[in-house]
């Protein structure tokens, strides 16, 4: 992120850099320094690590080229955390810069500097870290839950990840090659077009969500062909476990949805590169056509975000309440019916842009309608625990938290539905509130209740469990600290994005919203002292392959699963499938066959790779670099297509030798 | 399990014989996959047929579909891509009966129609910007190329995927994986033959009225 003198340095151009000049460089940024200093020593430290320790092998041969759905959900959630640390950073930064510079203070971050931090807050929370951790989960999940050995399209899956990951390196690079947007993570114009954003910072946010959006957009489709051809034999579509339904569901919804915001990112490309007037004040530009195309597809994005969290408290709901979830059949039509009611409530995000009564009552009423499948969900997870014999380990803390901290932030989104009521609070605190408040208490809750539910499968051994409630109360009580304040702030008038305020009498709400971020902080750090804890305990805290008694197929395999899965086919009849074979006293067969598997591949990682350097290129206009790279993905996909022996047959010898070390563990 | 059927790999051939295998209970997923492609594909579509519908009368001062589009060069170009889908259902024709020179030349005939319609777009689009109509006049034109632009650029990708086509055929045969990816490859064709129906309904006809 520069400082303003790149913001008035004259934009020059060379055939051979573009226009990327050393100007750029924010060398005399203080912060930026330090931290560069830090991921540089952080990986030079790394790198020695991994050579000493010959890890680079294994690395490229058992990670990042393979197709494996297992290991491609976890280095999903390693991207997920890693770009935790970055978006929570900038929450931080905001938070102590609110609390501040009240009444003619400036506070630390100049107006420049706070816009792309709030910018990135947003683009990276959103897209790379809820993203990245939803996909993740379904990815390491569902596949197992229906009996399939991998997806329906391993190499795809290892592409799709990738593509992610380039688009988090781009927005990484924005950091210390030039600046990141400063509009919002919504890059609303005519704020964001050309005539009042000419530095690369809206074109990183372009081309970073551009390339991630392919690879989110594929593996939707990928997951969904998984479910409707992978299932194991027998299993009906109402004999899916509910996380399976919610996956569904959520990538019905990606494919519907992203492609609409591919299209509507074009469209403000075409505005910043080649003066297209989609969305510019003059010449017959609509501004008004991008907020309604990004909401088309921003609505749907929070419910893509938020029901693949609902299957994850579904499952640990049943699990440890031990009884079958109530209301199955309702929680799966609660799950359809918000995905399509979705798609009809965009405009609730802008009552203000003066439609008419009509219209807003329109919009107003089918949000309001959500609250009703919603509340059906909330009650099924009330009425499973209703005289079960409910266990509070750790993820089952989370659920009860998300519960309570959800039905919170439904109820102001309800409020928030009503048309009147949103001209007042519209693009105020009470709205930042009000949305963190169900993303932090549904999809943040939800990630570490998943995280800590399947460990134990991913790994053979579960986290520790004194750091896990450490973790939940830090997050818990530091969400209302953090929030509670800005509920009362946005009553108050306080807008969102203020780098600084005259009204003194707000400082002590920003204050108390700062103590809650530092508690929350001290959560995160609760949660990745869990992992390096648990990961030195491993020994002493190693489980079965079964360790809650859960009741889907996910806990039939090994812990940690072979990468086959199921050392045969599995035959399905009826609900909660693993539940029933261990009442019928379910044994595998000895008599194994070879087993068919893809090959890995690294074809994805290099196709990302050029992806990588191809936005860069386009960001910083060097042409020459974008038409290398774009010729070189087109041609590595093609020489991909050449060949022809993509897979291999585990024989049955090797098969039986996985299957009796997993009876020892 | 033939989740490997994938039109990126090949055929299942395991140590007991090709799609013999026990485990082998599903079919493959790559038709529905490329289904569920093609339907996100349509909804990028649907995004800028409806930026076309807000934007089409923004003509900021500067000309209209009356005074840029012909309609007998437009006509033309529409008969080149649906006869291009007639020809490709011939080559379909020709490779269900395993007739490798017959199904790549109604191929290669199929590629020329197609090439033909890119050439009629591409003079059509250096005409408008040659006399002062291109993409950065009005609001109505951003739409204009956007739209018909991004159906141009499917049909060249569908253009090069279709000469890697007739190398796989000629270089392997017409083995199953090349025969699903030929379907594949069809599927895609027609699917933009669809689009240019309502490009040429929507875009072109209903504004010369």
């Amino acid at each position: 992120m520069a400082t303003e003198a790149h913001v008035q340095a004259p934009e020059t151009w060379s055939p051979l850099f573009g226009r990327l000049t050393l100007d750029w460089i924010p060398y005399h940024e203080p912060i930026l320094v330090g931290t560069f200093s830090a991921i540089v020593l952080g990986g030079i430290a790394a790198l020695i690590l991994m050579t000493y320790f010959k890890l680079w092998g294994p690395l490229w041969r058992d990670w990042l080229t393979s197709v494996d759905h297992k290991k491609i959900g976890i280095m999903y959630m390693v991207l997920g955390f890693v770009m935790f640390i970055r978006g929570f950073a900038d929450a931080l930064m905001m938070r102590a810069q609110q609390a501040m510079a009240a009444g003619g203070a400036e506070g630390y971050l100049p107006p420049h500097h706070y816009d792309q931090v709030f910018t990135a807050h947003g683009v990276i929370m959103i897209f790379f870290v809820a993203m990245a951790f939803i996909t993740g989960i379904m990815n390491f999940v569902m596949p197992t839950q229906i009996g399939a050995r991998d997806v329906a399209f391993p190499f795809l899956n290892n592409f799709s990840f990738w593509m992610t990951v380039a688009g988090a390196l781009l927005v990484n690079i924005s950091l210390f090659i030039g600046e990141f947007a400063r509009v919002g993570w919504l890059a609303f114009p005519p704020l964001s077009g050309s005539a009042f954003s000419h530095g690369p910072g809206v074109d990183y946010y372009l081309w970073a969500l551009q390339i991630a959006g392919v690879g989110t957009t594929l593996s939707g489709v990928n997951l969904l062909a998984t479910i409707f051809k992978m299932r194991a034999k027998g299993m009906k579509l109402f004999d899916m476990p509910v996380f399976t339904w919610t996956t569904l569901c959520t990538n019905v919804l990606i494919v519907a949805a992203f492609p609409v915001l591919t299209a509507t990112l074009t469209m403000l490309t075409l505005d910043r590169y080649l003066d297209f007037h989609f969305f510019t004040n003059d010449l017959g530009g609509n501004a008004m056509m991008y907020v309604n195309l990004i909401w088309i597809w921003g609505h749907p994005e929070v419910y893509i975000l938020i029901l693949p969290i609902f299957g994850v408290f579904s499952e640990i709901v049943q699990t440890f309440s031990g009884k079958p979830l109530f209301g199955y059949k309702t929680m799966v039509w609660a799950t359809a019916c918000i995905m399509v009611l979705s798609f009809i409530v965009w405009l609730h995000h802008f009552f203000t842009m003066g439609s008419g009564a009509n219209v807003n009552t329109f919009f107003g009423i089918t949000t309001m309608i959500i609250a009703v499948p919603t509340g059906v969900k909330v009650f099924n997870w009330l009425f499973t625990m209703y005289k079960g014999r409910v266990q509070f380990e750790v993820p089952m803390l989370w659920t009860t938290g998300f519960i309570v901290t959800f039905a919170i932030g439904g109820m102001t989104g309800v409020l928030l539905a009503v048309p009147p009521v949103d001209f007042q609070l519209h693009n105020t605190l009470f709205l930042i509130a009000h949305f963190h408040n169900v993303i932090i208490g549904g999809v943040v809750f939800g990630v570490y209740a998943a995280v800590t539910f399947w460990w134990p499968k991913a790994f053979g051994f579960k986290l520790d469990d004194k750091w896990g409630r450490r973790t939940f109360w830090f997050w818990c009580v530091g969400f209302y600290f953090a929030f509670m304040p800005l509920y009362a702030l946005g009553l108050m008038g306080v807008t969102r994005r203020l780098q600084s305020y005259m009204d003194q009498a707000w400082q002590i709400y920003f204050i108390i919203a700062a103590f809650g971020a530092v508690l929350i902080a001290c959560g995160i750090a609760c949660g990745f002292i869990n992992f390096a804890v648990s990961i030195l305990r491993r020994k002493e805290l190693a489980v079965g392959n079964d360790p809650w008694n859960a009741r889907t197929l996910d806990w039939a395999t090994q812990s940690p699963p072979a990468n086959y899965n199921f050392p045969q086919d599995v035959v399905v009849s009826g609900r909660d499938a693993f539940w029933k074979m261990k009442q019928d006293g379910f044994k595998w067969s000895t008599n194994y066959s070879d087993i068919h598997m893809p090959n890995n591949t690294a074809t994805g990682i290099i196709v990302a790779a050029m992806a990588l350097v191809f936005g860069f290129a386009m960001i910083w206009y060097i042409w020459w670099l974008a038409a290398i790279t774009f010729i070189g993905m087109i041609a590595t996909v093609i020489a991909h297509t050449f060949n022809y022996n993509q897979d291999h047959w585990i024989p049955a010898a090797k098969v039986a030798e996985t299957e009796a070390k997993g009876e020892v563990a | 399990m033939t989740m490997l059927d994938t039109p990126l790999t090949g055929r299942v051939e395991g140590p007991n014989g090709p799609d013999h295998h026990p485990d082998h209970h599903h079919a493959s997923p790559t038709p529905i996959g490329f289904w569920i492609y093609l339907m996100s594909d349509c909804i990028i579509f649907a995004s800028l047929f409806a930026a076309y519908a807000v934007l089409g009368n923004n003509f900021a001062g500067g000309p209209g579909p009356k005074d840029l589009f012909e309609p007998g060069f437009v006509l033309a170009e529409t008969a080149l891509l649906l006869i291009s889908s007639v020809t490709f259902g011939v080559a379909m024709l020709k490779a269900d009966k395993h007739d490798m020179d017959a199904t790549t030349l109604w191929l290669v005939i199929t590629g020329l129609f197609g090439a033909g319609f890119i050439g009629m777009e591409l003079y059509e689009f250096n005409h408008l910007i040659h006399i002062g109509a291109g993409p950065d006049r009005s609001g109505f034109l951003s739409a204009f190329f956007l739209l018909v632009g991004t159906h141009g650029l499917h049909v060249t990708f569908g253009l090069v995927w279709l000469c890697v086509m007739i190398a796989q055929i000629r270089m392997k045969g017409m083995i199953p994986a090349n025969m699903q990816r030929l379907a594949t490859l069809s599927m895609f064709w027609h699917f933009l033959d669809l689009v240019w129906i309502g490009v040429f309904s929507f875009v072109y006809l209903v504004r010369l009225i």
